[in-house]
């Protein structure tokens, strides 16, 4: 383990040490917040009775679908804006401010468009997400050193030859740092999504046990989501070290 | 070695205009009218000053960009623009793919030769072998030095059993004596494979040493102003470096160079 990754483990093993002594001596009270070794037990038990898998399942899905869709669509936009360089000016500036957006605010047009269900909240993902990986995928694409393009015309490479086998290759470390943020983005939109308006979904269950002070949900599925995303980004994360150490960047 | 027979490629009255996008009367004549030919088998070197043209030229027979005027022909067809098969060029900047292996790289234009695999596991070995990269054959790109990253450029380059090498200042990034190491294999490679070889370099000592003809360029816009028979026999090596006739080419070169030097960057001269 590398300093850096030691240091910050032990900061957040001090930060949750620290909650639970203040959830324990009751600095914090038990309607506010659980300590962390009974929000684990909560979670395992959670699981284990399968109550809430359905709507951990559909959130999880959903977030994927987003991911997905805004990875293959974000990256297929960067590749034709890098190519049309009057659309990417007049773009360029909205992208820089798309953040300021509230793009829950969407939401009931979305149901309006896309009626009941899943479909807005994938959308809502979606939009955040994919601005990430657009952004991204066109820093990668300015970074390719022009011999590397000059040698794929040397070698008779067609524009999908190209791309496939000398720019997406190329880009690949910046498509995973547009991955890490798109999965972040991506969760964020659904479960705000549900939060909102929907009536299933860990975003849904997470406002129903809030509302009704029911920490013992609340908490478990808020760890669960800061699970899957740790986690999710610490394999993308390792994957885009790897490539990064293999063309002697890292 | 002395030209004869029909040329392999020829430029006829080239010239090349960059017209930048949007500023009308900018335009800056790079190149030309330039005439020249090159011959089956020969090497070839082109030395000029900075800004000359080299590079240019290089683009224009390689197919990677159109002359505003003239012909440039290989082997009797008209490149244009067009990458023609037969045609390898090595550029001066680090051209191994990152992310492929060394064999990888070396058999990365392959595919489109439609070879059979063993045909193609054979053609990457004996390139590694030449290379002397066998041992490095699963390293990454990142994990050799500048001068080997060049040698599997190269590697990659053979391998397509071009009938025209062409070679933009290779060596540039490369010390003096990496230099006149990768000059012996370059002359081995070049008897080795029969090709042609068009060689694009700034070092007047490198062109004397390899080639058989040297073309001098003029400053800006660049045309052959001289062209220089070495007359080495074919089995040379750097040791020529130490002969009385390699002091008089490379003094023969710099005559014909210095004043169009001193012309590329403006410099008047030292006062006696």
């Amino acid at each position: 383990m590398k300093p850096a990754a030691i240091w910050r483990t032990a900061f957040l093993g001090a930060l949750v040490a620290l909650l639970e002594v203040l959830c324990l001596t009751g600095r914090i009270d038990k309607l506010t917040m659980q300590p962390p070794h009974q929000i684990i037990i909560d979670l395992l038990r959670m699981l284990s009775a399968g109550t809430l898998n359905l709507a951990i399942l559909k959130t999880l899905a959903n977030s994927f679908l987003a991911f997905g869709l805004a990875m293959v669509t974000g990256t297929a936009a960067a590749l034709v804006l890098h190519r049309l360089r009057a659309v990417r000016d007049a773009l360029d500036p909205l992208f820089a401010t798309y953040y300021a957006i509230p793009v829950f605010a969407f939401y009931p047009l979305l149901i309006i468009l896309f009626g009941l269900g899943d479909t807005p909240e994938i959308f809502i993902g979606f939009m955040l997400a994919v601005v990430a990986v657009i952004v991204s995928v066109l820093s990668g694409i300015d970074r390719i050193p022009r011999v590397l393009l000059k040698t794929a015309r040397v070698h008779q490479l067609s524009t999908w030859e190209t791309a496939r086998r000398v720019t997406l290759p190329c880009i690949a470390p910046y498509i995973l740092t547009g991955a890490k943020l798109a999965l972040a983005y991506a969760l964020i939109g659904v479960i705000g999504a549900e939060f909102i308006m929907s009536s299933s979904g860990m975003g849904y269950e997470i406002s129903f046990a809030y509302m009704n002070f029911d920490n013992a949900t609340m908490y478990p599925l808020i760890l669960l989501i800061v699970l899957a995303s740790v986690g999710i980004n610490m394999v993308l994360g390792r994957w885009e070290r790897l490539l990064m150490v293999r063309r002697g960047l890292a | 070695m002395s030209p004869a027979g029909r040329p392999q490629v020829s430029l006829r009255q080239v010239e090349k205009v960059f017209t930048p996008p949007g500023r009308k009367g900018a335009s800056v004549q790079a190149l030309g009218p330039l005439d020249l030919e090159l011959f089956n088998g020969e090497f070839f070197a082109v030395v000029g000053p900075s800004g000359c043209g080299k590079t240019t030229l290089l683009e224009l027979v390689a197919g990677l960009s159109v002359a505003t005027s003239g012909d440039v022909e290989f082997e009797g067809r008209p490149i244009a623009g067009k990458i023609l098969q037969g045609v390898g060029v090595v550029f001066q900047e680090d051209a191994s793919f990152p992310w492929l292996t060394v064999t990888d790289n070396i058999g990365f234009g392959l595919g489109k030769l439609r070879l059979s695999a063993e045909e193609r596991r054979d053609r990457v070995e004996s390139a590694l072998a030449m290379m002397g990269l066998t041992a490095f054959a699963h390293s990454y790109p990142a994990q050799l030095s500048g001068g080997m990253r060049q040698r599997v450029c190269i590697a990659r380059t053979l391998v397509m059993q071009p009938r025209l090498i062409l070679l933009d200042e290779p060596f540039g990034a490369l010390d003096q004596q990496t230099r006149l190491l990768m000059g012996d294999e370059l002359l081995n490679l070049w008897r080795k494979t029969g090709a042609t070889v068009f060689l694009i370099t700034h070092a007047l000592d490198e062109a004397a040493m390899l080639a058989d003809r040297i073309g001098v360029m003029s400053a800006r816009p660049g045309c052959i102003i001289d062209v220089v028979e070495t007359g080495w026999p074919k089995d040379r090596d750097s040791r020529i470096v130490q002969e009385d006739r390699f002091g008089t080419i490379t003094a023969r070169l710099w005559r014909s160079l210095r004043a169009e030097s001193m012309r590329a960057i403006g410099y008047q001269g030292v006062k006696a």
